[in-house]
């Protein structure tokens, strides 16, 4: 089984919408990202995503944008990215990691390659920003090829026909973009977001996380009982910015962004009945 | 629908296909949510340009409003001082607003209405794109937003202040290089932010299908132009045809109807800035390999992991890392030749045209100039050439003022 669908599964029974925690790979040095990997985990993640840093990202707002340009100073690459996600693979072989980025490095890396490489690394799915289903055959078959699932965007502005070839080739989990906007942007009502999620539910089986201005406990929480996960990024970014110095990690660094991670899994419990099986809480350290 | 021409079978001119695509370049690399806009907006584009009525109110406000047909100039002064080729200059300087880019905006802000999106979206690098987008705004009363680079803000104030004056806002990136690439992400973002509202008009002929094929199907007028006023001057074809290109989009207009006259010999002039050895250019196609950016994949300047990087020229216009995916494939199946010009020739040319012939060009097009006084005095003196002066200078005379120790 793979490292995804085991771990929504077992959110799923647990009763918990899998968190999905966002931290830019290399931000705001290597080793530093590599030791936030494992706080994110110690802290109640359920899956990380890690951005591939890319000077032009055009979906983001300015908070990622920096963390991209932090990442980029500090040297980090493509290939650093897939070297990270291998050392922490060394301790942690149960958290799933989703890479989410832009087309041009991976395509410059060579998209054979990069499937081999990612998943040798331990990576487990891919989302690229800049690769509407018209055009994602070209990482999507050597993704597959290689046991890379490469993740799909559903958005507001995705009709039924267009969702449903959206999900169509879909691998790991639905992420549906709650607003029409960049990452750091206001976040949508619950409420409204139901249809959207019904349409989606009806149109795949596969997981569907909610992602796009979300930053609270009180919004996860929200969420959790509508979603299969929720993704929590610019806030997280924001809280390990503020314990820069000069754009150094600092002893803070850390600890502030476990803090804000705790919060957040705490309040990713679904109140929704649980499927058979069990009732207890999926324990926030399930993994070392 | 293509412009009128006589097309052959087997043409070059067919392109893109059915994916927006010329051979491997172009495409539509666009966030999700963008991805419904750009398939209704190739529809609504499809749909407009094989309306005559469409095609009549461009016409109309062509002659009208812009001043098209826009002189093709027999360059004496010039041509004696060269001692070659017989030099045309196709003076897209003339039309309002000053630019070539008016004839694109024109195009666009009419389809936007047609499509009823009530707020207009753009970029901008010189501002020649961004005040020929405030001007038809306020033509038609649309609100005008032009994000354009702090840096080119800087350098381009002329035309900053016109935009203002016309009624646009003109919003500073402050992100990266803080030129047109940066420009081009804060206009994506506001898009995806607005999509339902706002149409975005790209200002050169790049970006997502369908933006490349209708912006060049817009600029196409250029060469339509040339190809009969040179008919009626020389009673022939042009022997070259020369143009500056930052995205291209005045090149592809001028070249664009004489691809399928293979012995019409095509030269694009990319900016070199301080020369393609120093690192510092901004030459995609000479300096720069295939890659995916801002919708499509072209061309990029880039580093060995994909990160793109700035691109360095003496003229905002041209300061871009990337190019029209139509360029980048013309340039592989070699149906056009792309040279560069420096800074340095580009300004040496700007001076020249200026005494010889009381043309203030854009930095620009004293890009294609550099090229003719390089190439003319070798060749025979019944070649024509025919090389156009995308924008006149006035935006760039602050910048040269400065640079000539000029007090102003």
């Amino acid at each position: 089984m793979s490292r995804l669908k085991d771990r929504f599964a077992r959110c799923r029974r647990v009763g918990r919408a899998a968190l999905v925690t966002y931290v830019m790979a290399g931000d705001p040095d290597r080793d530093t990202s590599l030791a936030l990997m494992h706080a994110l985990v110690a802290g109640g993640t359920d899956v990380i995503e890690l951005g591939l840093p890319f000077t032009d990202p055009m979906a983001d707002g300015p908070v990622i944008q920096a963390a991209g340009l932090r990442a980029l100073a500090a040297g980090q690459t493509t290939a650093r990215t897939l070297d990270l996600v291998r050392d922490f693979r060394r301790h942690d072989q149960a958290t799933p990691v989703v890479l989410m980025g832009y087309y041009n490095p991976i395509y410059v890396y060579g998209v054979e390659r990069f499937a081999a490489d990612a998943v040798a690394a331990g990576v487990d799915g891919c989302i690229v920003v800049d690769l509407p289903p018209e055009v994602d055959g070209e990482l999507r078959l050597p993704a597959t090829r290689a046991g890379l699932e490469l993740i799909r965007l559903a958005t507001p502005t995705t009709d039924s026909r267009r969702l449903r070839r959206v999900v169509g080739d879909a691998g790991g989990f639905v992420y549906y973009v709650s607003v029409t906007g960049i990452t750091g942007a206001a976040a949508a009502d619950p409420e409204r977001l139901k249809p959207a999620l019904a349409a989606i539910r009806a149109a795949t089986d596969l997981p569907v996380v909610v992602g796009f201005g979300v930053r609270s406990p009180a919004q996860v929480a929200g969420l959790a009982d509508i979603a299969d996960g929720v993704v929590v990024g610019t806030a997280l970014i924001d809280a390990l910015a503020a314990t820069l110095d000069g754009g150094r990690a600092t002893d803070r660094t850390i600890p502030a962004v476990k803090k804000l991670v705790s919060a957040l899994s705490a309040a990713a419990v679904s109140p929704a009945p649980p499927r058979p099986g069990s009732r207890s809480a999926c324990p926030a350290s399930a993994v070392p | 629908m293509r412009p009128q021409t006589d097309y052959r079978p087997n043409s070059l001119a067919q392109g893109p296909d059915a994916d927006g695509c010329f051979g491997i370049f172009g495409g539509r690399f666009v966030a999700e949510t963008l991805m419904p806009n750009i398939l209704e907006l190739e529809a609504a584009y499809n749909d407009a340009w094989s309306d005559p009525s469409f095609r009549d109110d461009i016409l109309r406000l062509q002659k009208h409003y812009v001043g098209r047909p826009s002189p093709l100039y027999f360059a004496e002064r010039l041509t004696g001082h060269l001692g070659g080729a017989r030099i045309y200059l196709k003076r897209e300087d003339l039309n309002h607003t000053g630019s070539h880019k008016v004839n694109n905006v024109l195009g666009q802000i009419l389809l936007a209405r047609r499509m009823g999106k009530t707020r207009i979206i753009t970029e901008t690098g010189a501002g020649q794109h961004g005040v020929a987008t405030a001007t038809l705004c306020a033509r038609f009363g649309l609100p005008c937003i032009v994000y354009m680079g702090a840096v080119d803000i800087e350098r381009q104030m002329p035309n900053v202040t016109r935009m203002k004056l016309l009624g646009a806002e003109v919003v500073p990136a402050l992100s990266g290089s803080q030129t047109l690439k940066d420009a081009m992400n804060e206009a994506l973002r506001d898009w995806v932010t607005n999509v339902a509202d706002t149409y975005y008009c790209i200002g050169t002929v790049a970006g997502p299908h369908p933006y490349p094929m209708m912006v060049r199907d817009f600029q196409s007028i250029i060469g339509l132009e040339t190809r009969a006023q040179l008919r009626e001057a020389e009673g022939r074809l042009p022997d070259s045809l020369i143009a500056c290109i930052g995205g291209g989009s005045n090149a592809i207009g001028l070249f664009h109807p004489f691809l399928d006259d293979p012995e019409v010999r095509l030269i694009g002039v990319e900016a070199a800035g301080s020369g393609l050895a120093s690192g510092r250019h901004a030459a995609s196609l000479s300096g720069g390999r295939p890659g995916v950016l801002h919708g499509n994949r072209t061309y990029l300047l880039m580093d060995d992991d994909g990160q793109i990087t700035e691109a360095h020229s003496i003229s905002a216009g041209l300061d871009y890392p990337g190019i029209g995916p139509e360029h980048a494939w013309l340039h592989d199946i070699g149906r056009v030749q792309y040279l560069s010009a420096t800074d340095d020739e580009a300004l040496s040319a700007f001076h020249l045209l200026s005494r010889l012939e009381g043309i203030v060009p854009a930095l620009e097009s004293a890009h294609a100039i550099a090229k003719v006084v390089e190439l003319a005095p070798d060749l025979p003196r019944d070649h024509v050439m025919v090389a156009t002066i995308s924008g006149r200078g006035d935006k760039d005379v602050p910048q040269i003022a400065g640079m000539m120790g000029m007090v102003q």
